[in-house]
C-alpha cells in the first residue's frame, strides 16, 4: 500500500455561527502533494485548522477520513497519533520547554510504551535534520519557539515535520514571512520527504513556494470552497494572472467568506 | 512529559533521635509553659528571659489584618511543645488516606512517610549523618540544631539570636522567640566555602520538622554556603499551626543561598518570618517554594545594609482548593550600589488563590541601587485567582527599578499546538505548567528538582476540563 489517504468530503465549518466553509471536498492520497491556494479570507487556514481539531471551529457538516477512520471523532493528539501533521502559520511559544523536549515527547507519543526513541537516535537524527534546514544548534535547547524570529519558527516547524514523520502534513503558509533564502531552506526540507507514503496538503498564498515544490495537483479556494482545480499550471497562470479571471470565469464579486455570489 | 523522571532511590538521608523521656505541653500559651519548655531544655536563663519577654510581646501584639484570613486561628487548641520521641505516637491507620496515597505517587519509601506523618522517629543514618558532620568539622563549619548549639556554642548564638528578627518584630515572630524548639545553626568561618549544599534531612534531631523552629546562619567574611531544608513531600501534622523564624547573617563578600521547599498538609497555617542581613558584596538568595498549607503568609527579606550587597529571591507557590498563598519578597536598599531581584511564580487552581505581596525600599544613602521585580501567575480554571500586591518606597532619585507582572492562562492556542504533535491534553498540560516553574526547578539541587516535578505533576493531575 502507498502510503495514507485523507479523504474531505462536502466538509462544513463554522466559527461563532458564521460559517467559512462550505462544502470542501478534497482527497490526498499517499505520495501526493495539493497545493491549495486562494487570496485571503477564503477559508484555506480554517481547511487546515478544522482537520486537525482545533477547538474553535465547529464542523456542522460533512467528513474528513483518514484511511477510512472518521477524523472528527477523534481528538487532536489522537489525530496526530493516527498520522496527521499541522505546521502552524503562527506557532506557539511555550516557555520552559526546550525545543528537544518537546520534540522527543512528540516522537515518543506515536510509539508505543516501552518503544521509546533511544536519546542517542534522537539526537543523531535532530542533528541531522537542523544541519539539513541550517539551523543553528542551540535552537534544540531553547525554549519552544520562544524569542524565535518568523523565518526560525517555520524551519523549526519543518523541523519537527521531519522529525515527526507523519503519513499526511498539511502546511499552513509555511510560506509567510520568510526571506528568498529560507524558502529555498524550507522547500528542501518538505522535498527531502517527497515518497509514495508521504501526502502533503500545502496551503499558500503565493505560488512563489511552488517555484520550490511542485504540486501534483492545485486547488483554488473563494468563498469557503474549492472553486477550481487544476494542475502546477494552474498556479503558474495564477501568478501571471492573478485571480480575477477565475473570479470573472465563475461569476465572483467578492471572494471572501460570507460574500455570497 | 519532557522530562522523564529517573525513579527515585531509597533516601540516603534520615533522622536520629536519642531522646527517650516523653514530655508534651499542655494546650494554649501560658507563662507556665513557656518556663516549662525553657525548664525541658535546661536554658541559661536569659533563654529564658528572652522567651518571657517574647511572650509578652505576643500577648501584645494585635492580630494582623491584611493578608490572609486569621480568623480561624485558635492559640487555645495548639500543643506548643512536644518532646520529638512523643511524636512518634501517632499509629499508621490514624493518617489519612489522602496523604499516603501522595506519598505514594512521590514515591517516597516507607520507612520515610512514617517518619513524615509523624509515626516514627527514627532512622538508621547515623553513620551518613556522622561522616558528613566530620568533613563539616573539618572545615570548621558548624552545623547542628538550635537547641544544641545553644548548649555548646552559647557565646556564638547570643551575638546573633534575635537580632535581625527581633521578637517585637510581628506577632508570629514573637511566638516563635517564646517557644521555638529545634531549626539549623549553622556558622561558617571567614573564607570557607562548600560546595555541597547543606541539608535539614541530615541533622540528627527530628524537629528540624518542628512548627516553631528557629534556624540561626551566619555565614562568616568571604565564606559561603548553601543550605536547603524541607521536602516535597506533605508534611502531616495534627497541630495546624507552623511558624518558623529564620535569621541569616552575611558578612562582607559572602555568598549564602538557602533553598526550602514545604508541602503543608491543608489544614496548616503557615506563618514564617525569614530575614537576612547583608553586609559590603555580600549576597544573600532565597530560593522558595511554598506548596500544600491552608494559608501561607511569607516575604523572605534581605537588608542590603553593605555597599554593593546583593538580594534575591525566588518563589513559587502553588495554591489549589481551599488554600491561599500570600507570599512574596522584601529587599531594602540601604547602601549605594545595592542589587536586588525578586521573581515570584504563582499558580492557582481549583479554586485557590495566590496573592503576591512585596516591598522593594529604597533608602536615602541607595545610590546608584538597582531593583528587579518579576510576577507571573498562571491561573488553572475560572475559580481561581491571582492578586499582585506591589510596594515600592523610593527615597533617593538616583535609583532603578523594574516592575514586570504577568497572569496568563493555559491558552487554548499552547494546547493545540503541543496535541496537535500527538502529546495528550494532560501531558500537555503538565509541561506548560512545569515549563512555567522551570526558571525555579532548575536552581534546585537534583534530588529536589527531580522530586518537585514529580509533585507538580501530581498536583497537576485532575487540573483538566
Amino acid at each position: 500500500m502507498a502510503g495514507s489517504t485523507l479523504e474531505i468530503k462536502d466538509l462544513h465549518v463554522s466559527i461563532e455561527d458564521q460559517e467559512i466553509l462550505k462544502g470542501v471536498n478534497l482527497t490526498i492520497k499517499g505520495g501526493e502533494f495539493h497545493a491549495v491556494m486562494g487570496p485571503n479570507g477564503t477559508g484555506k487556514s480554517t481547511l487546515a485548522s478544522a482537520i486537525m481539531g482545533h477547538p474553535k471551529y465547529e464542523i456542522t457538516q460533512g467528513s474528513v477520513l483518514l484511511d477510512g477512520e472518521d477524523v472528527l471523532e477523534m481528538e487532536v493528539d489522537e489525530r496526530a497519533k493516527a498520522g496527521l501533521f499541522l505546521a502552524m502559520q503562527y506557532p506557539s511559544e511555550i516557555s520552559g520547554v526546550t525545543n528537544s523536549d518537546f520534540l522527543r515527547s512528540s516522537i515518543n507519543a506515536r510509539r508505543e510504551e516501552g518503544d521509546e526513541i533511544s536519546l542517542m537516535k534522537f539526537i543523531k537524527e535532530m542533528d541531522e535534520a537542523m544541519d539539513y534546514l541550517e539551523m543553528d544548534k542551540n535552537m534544540a535547547q531553547r525554549y519552544l519557539n520562544e524569542g524565535f524570529s518568523g523565518g526560525e519558527k517555520k524551519r523549526n516547524e519543518i523541523l519537527q515535520l521531519m522529525m515527526i514523520k507523519p503519513e499526511i502534513a498539511i502546511l499552513d503558509e509555511i510560506d509567510s514571512g520568510l526571506d528568498i533564502d529560507a524558502l529555498k531552506v524550507v522547500s528542501k526540507g518538505i522535498n527531502k520527504l517527497r515518497d509514495e507514503n508521504f501526502g502533503c496538503l500545502i496551503i499558500t498564498h503565493y505560488q512563489r513556494l511552488l517555484n520550490y515544490i511542485t504540486p501534483d495537483k492545485v486547488h483554488v479556494m473563494m468563498q469557503g470552497k474549492v472553486v477550481k482545480s487544476g494542475g502546477p499550471e494552474l498556479a503558474q497562470r495564477l501568478e501571471a494572472e492573478g485571480y480575477e479571471w477565475i473570479k470573472e470565469e465563475l461569476g465572483i464579486e467578492d471572494e471572501t467568506v460570507g460574500q455570497e455570489a | 512529559m519532557a522530562k522523564k523522571a529517573p525513579e527515585i532511590e531509597d533516601y540516603k538521608y534520615g533522622f536520629h533521635d536519642k531522646d527517650i523521656s516523653i514530655f508534651r505541653t499542655e494546650r494554649g500559651l501560658t507563662k507556665r509553659v513557656v518556663e516549662e519548655i525553657s525548664r525541658q531544655k535546661d536554658e541559661p536563663q536569659w533563654m529564658l528571659d528572652f522567651r518571657l519577654k517574647a511572650l509578652e510581646q505576643f500577648y501584645k501584639k494585635p492580630m494582623p489584618q491584611w493578608g490572609g484570613d486569621l480568623s480561624e486561628l485558635d492559640f487555645d487548641e495548639i500543643t506548643y511543645y512536644v518532646k520529638p520521641s512523643e511524636k512518634s505516637e501517632r499509629s499508621w491507620d490514624e493518617v489519612p488516606e489522602e496523604i499516603k496515597n501522595t506519598f505514594d505517587k512521590l514515591g517516597i519509601p516507607e520507612a520515610e512517610q512514617k517518619y513524615l506523618a509523624g509515626v516514627s522517629a527514627q532512622y538508621e543514618s547515623e553513620v551518613v549523618y556522622h561522616s558528613l558532620q566530620e568533613d563539616l568539622e573539618e572545615m570548621g563549619i558548624v552545623f547542628k540544631d538550635t537547641d544544641t548549639a545553644l548548649k555548646e556554642n552559647e557565646d556564638l548564638f547570643k551575638e546573633y539570636f534575635g537580632k535581625v528578627i527581633p521578637p517585637s518584630d510581628n506577632k508570629f515572630a514573637a511566638l516563635n522567640s517564646a517557644v521555638w524548639s529545634g531549626g539549623s545553626f549553622i556558622y561558617v568561618p571567614k573564607g570557607v566555602k562548600t560546595d555541597t549544599p547543606l541539608q535539614a534531612y541530615f541533622r540528627i534531631n527530628s524537629e528540624n520538622m518542628g512548627q516553631f523552629e528557629r534556624t540561626l546562619i551566619i555565614v562568616d567574611e568571604g565564606a559561603s554556603v548553601h543550605y536547603v531544608e524541607g521536602c516535597t513531600a506533605p508534611v502531616y501534622t495534627t497541630n495546624s499551626l507552623h511558624s518558623a523564624v529564620v535569621e541569616i547573617f552575611v558578612k562582607k563578600d559572602a555568598y549564602c543561598r538557602y533553598t526550602t521547599i514545604q508541602n503543608w498538609a491543608n489544614n496548616v497555617y503557615n506563618l514564617v518570618t525569614k530575614r537576612s542581613i547583608c553586609d559590603e558584596n555580600a549576597t544573600m538568595e532565597w530560593i522558595d517554594g511554598n506548596l500544600g498549607s491552608k494559608l501561607t503568609m511569607k516575604y523572605p527579606a534581605v537588608i542590603l545594609k553593605g555597599q554593593g550587597a546583593r538580594g534575591m529571591t525566588l518563589s513559587i507557590a502553588l495554591a489549589g482548593k481551599g488554600q491561599h498563598q500570600d507570599a512574596g519578597a522584601k529587599m531594602h536598599h540601604l547602601a549605594p550600589n545595592t542589587s536586588s531581584t525578586i521573581v515570584s511564580k504563582s499558580i492557582s487552581k481549583h479554586g485557590g488563590k495566590v496573592t503576591y505581596r512585596g516591598i522593594v525600599q529604597f533608602g536615602r544613602k541607595a545610590e546608584g541601587a538597582r531593583a528587579n521585580i518579576e510576577c507571573d501567575t498562571l491561573i488553572m480554571d475560572n475559580k481561581s485567582t491571582s492578586d499582585t500586591i506591589p510596594y515600592n518606597e523610593i527615597l533617593n532619585e538616583n535609583i532603578s527599578l523594574e516592575h514586570e507582572a504577568k497572569v496568563s492562562k493555559v491558552s487554548e492556542e499552547q494546547l493545540f499546538y503541543l496535541m496537535s504533535r500527538g502529546i495528550s491534553e494532560e501531558e500537555a498540560t503538565e509541561m506548560i505548567v512545569m515549563g512555567f516553574i522551570e526558571p525555579f526547578t532548575k536552581e534546585l539541587p537534583m534530588e529536589y528538582a527531580v522530586e518537585m516535578n514529580r509533585l507538580i505533576k501530581f498536583e497537576m493531575e485532575g487540573s483538566i476540563g
